[in-house]
């Protein structure tokens, strides 16, 4: 018998493919060649959650985000809320006190306006928890079928206190890596209503705002390197980011990372690695290491965080490169991801 | 979580490692047969534990990186037929083709969706009965019985709106190829317990006995790997050729009758083109004649399309075990999960995908 051996040609997008907005290489690509190098300046290069400017004589984080989930509303949140509370994070991981947004309402023709109210209800109530308020706003209506209900952008300003400087630069080999709970909640969540699946017991998204998980550790005068909030891409994309922007290797212990067992069996199920799905409430922060015991005892003491955990430390070697210590104690890459993840054949 | 954290457990593991390198005496090349074991081993580095000489070689079990190119092409040709709703499993969709993926043709306009099952499909082809919904029916035996039950389905429901477009392939013909391969270098298999979950494991036994290789039943965690390997090597080193069973919390002897006769029903053996490979004489599954009608490559003449495939690409040599893929000099340079040369660069159970995102760093190891 003979062997052919053949292969196709690589393949390059000219157009955007959904896996463009996953949170994976491939975004990072099309940032780093089509939005970076146009808009290029110091305070976007820094390439933090929120960017931090000076403003006669203040310190502002400054940071918007769009959604575009679908369902709208899902176990445990909905689209109002996350757009409050993924602008609220992205300021608190500047170290930021979050305190007024904007909201650009995009909404397709024939979309309910009984829902609209309710999302616009969610909205203001998770506004009110969060201490912040709606200033400005836009809304545009797009014909029937060129949207998908309603897409929200927020944008959100805070006052970052004297003294904190938190961002990748400040990463150094011996920091602790914590994580203020388990992970992977809200991608099933969304997944499990969108796909139609049931679980015996229905997986709740951790849909919430973390800005008193971070001014936790900044009043509890814990010396915090740096912050993120995982999303989209998950744990492992955070970890990634923060091991390339700061020049500094990362060895994660799997059997310290904290996964719901709900979220586990769903993601045995559908063959994905929880480690990349999408959390919304989360968050990774960096601290020396001779501090983690207290870092963590302040996180547990504040409510979302009581599940905080050690899950790694950072390491002078293989700058750029996240490791992960197996249940076996083997060492293997924990990579950033190209695209989505896909469920797999069987 | 149980019937999983025991068989993650390190110290069971590490029992049957230290009981491997006890018994090992000389030289033994594995082959894992499913690409999902594959992926476990790499993504536990169980063969960092193993002693230098158990070496294993990664064999061709893996649906999305065997599926030829032709029929890629065929996918996406159909898919971007504006009357067609094309569902496949989401693995299928960033396989390159010659011009396009699945995800292109979705890009473009074209109705692609993922599916967990394709008696989802049934449904989508209720609910549409003005357009022609199209499953992508891949994969070995394990998938096979749900996609004959969607076809079995679809005639008793009368739906004629709905096909599958068939590229199943079966294990027992890709071993004998393997074997029969002048550059064979196989000492033992470890079988895909999914499959035989199927198939039971009789069918292993005649190529057992005709090449004096000793075959096992391997489930997919690294306790169920290091047990199986334990399993062969002992074997090996008593001389012995059998078929064993290490996953029989799952796979019986005979296997899952009915769902054999639901496969035997709607499909009929046929030969296969595999991916990198080439055809290997009744290795596949298509329609049998009283169901052609449901066949995707009939009711949509699409003709031959796509061109000639680069050379670059090594997976045919990777499928088959005589190289490792960090030995191809196209791996990690040209041919990344972005911008895959082959299929095995891309699917979750490609040997390719998996030694890119578990170990790039540090490799020319064993």
């Amino acid at each position: 018998m003979e062997f052919e051996l053949n292969c196709p040609l690589p393949l390059r997008h000219d157009t955007i493919q959904l896996a463009h907005g996953g949170g994976g290489r491939i975004m990072r690509e099309l940032l780093e060649s089509v939005m970076l190098p146009a808009f290029s300046n110091e305070a976007l290069d820094a390439r933090h959650d929120s960017a931090l400017l000076e403003l006669g004589g203040a310190r502002l984080a400054f940071t918007t985000d769009t959604y575009v989930v679908q369902p709208r509303f899902f176990p445990g949140g909905n689209i109002g809320e996350l757009a409050v509370y993924g602008t609220v994070n992205d300021l608190a991981m500047g170290g930021a006190r979050p305190q007024y947004l904007s909201v650009g309402m995009v909404l397709e023709e024939g979309y309910p306006i009984e829902e609209l109210r309710r999302v616009v209800a969610a909205m203001r109530e998770a506004a009110a928890a969060c201490g912040v308020c709606f200033v400005t706003g836009d809304t545009k209506v797009v014909d029937r079928g060129k949207g998908d209900g309603i897409f929200i952008n927020t944008a959100g300003i805070g006052l970052v206190p004297p003294g904190v400087d938190i961002g990748p630069h400040r990463v150094k080999p011996g920091d602790a890596i914590l994580v203020s709970g388990d992970v992977g909640r809200h991608g099933i969540a969304v997944m499990s209503v969108r796909e139609g699946l049931s679980f015996e017991t229905p997986i709740e998204s951790d849909c919430a705002p973390v800005h008193r998980l971070a001014s936790a550790l900044l009043e509890g005068g814990v010396e915090v390197h740096c912050l993120r909030d995982p999303t989209r891409g998950g744990l492992a994309s955070v970890l990634n980011e923060i091991a390339t922007d700061a020049h500094a290797g990362i060895e994660a212990v799997e059997s310290d990372i904290p996964v719901a067992e709900g979220v586990a069996g769903a993601c045995e199920m559908l063959g994905l690695d929880p480690f990349y799905v999408a959390c919304e409430g989360r968050m990774v922060a960096f601290v020396p290491g001779d501090q983690a015991e207290r870092a963590l005892d302040l996180l547990r003491a504040v409510r979302g965080g009581e599940g905080a955990a050690r899950i790694g430390t950072v390491t002078a070697e293989d700058p750029g490169t996240v490791f992960l210590r197996t249940t076996l104690g083997t060492k293997r890459i924990l990579d950033l991801l190209s695209g989505e993840q896909l469920p797999r054949i069987c | 979580m149980k019937f999983l954290d025991e068989y993650r457990n390190g110290d069971v593991a590490r029992q049957f490692v230290e009981a491997i390198r006890r018994e090992v005496t000389r030289p033994w090349n594995l082959m894992e047969v499913c690409g999902g074991q594959t992926h476990s081993i790499v993504r536990y580095g169980l063969d960092e534990l193993l002693p230098e000489s158990v070496h294993l070689i990664h064999g061709p079990g893996c649906p999305v990186c065997v599926t030829p190119v032709e029929l890629i092409d065929k996918a996406v040709a159909i898919a971007a037929r504006p009357e067609v709703i094309f569902c496949s499993f989401g693995d299928m969709l960033r396989v390159p083709g010659t011009a396009s993926d699945l995800f292109g043709v979705k890009s473009r306009g074209g109705d692609v969706r993922i599916v967990y099952s394709p008696l989802d499909c049934l449904k989508i082809a209720e609910d549409h009965p003005d357009k022609q919904v199209v499953f992508f029916a891949v994969g070995f035996e394990t998938t096979a019985p749900a996609n004959a039950m969607s076809v079995f389905e679809a005639r008793r429901r009368g739906l004629s709106n709905y096909s599958i477009l068939v590229s199943h392939v079966l294990v027992p013909p890709a071993l004998e190829a393997i074997l029969a391969s002048p550059q064979r270098r196989v000492d033992g298999f470890l079988a895909a317990g999914h499959v035989c979950t199927i198939m039971g494991t009789r069918e292993y036994e005649p190529l057992a006995r005709k090449h004096k290789v000793p075959i096992v039943v391997a489930g997919f965690e690294p306790v169920d790997l290091l047990q199986a390997i334990h399993m062969l090597v002992r074997q090996l080193e008593e001389g012995r050729c059998d078929v064993e069973n290490q996953y029989d919390r799952l796979v019986k002897e005979e296997g899952n009758r009915p769902a054999q006769e639901l496969i035997r029903s709607v499909f009929q053996v046929r030969d296969r083109a595999w991916r990198g490979i080439g055809v290997i004489p009744g290795s596949g599954l298509g329609l049998r004649g009283e169901y052609a009608s449901f066949d995707a490559e009939t009711r949509f003449d699409v003709g031959l399309v796509g061109g000639p495939e680069s050379t670059e690409c090594r997976s045919g040599l990777v499928l088959q075990g005589i190289i490792k893929p960090h030995e191809c000099p196209a791996f990690g340079t040209l041919c990344t999960p972005d911008h895959p040369l082959g299929a095995t660069m891309v699917s979750n159970e490609g040997a390719c995908a998996a030694y890119y995102r578990y170990r790039r760093h540090g490799l020319g190891g064993k």
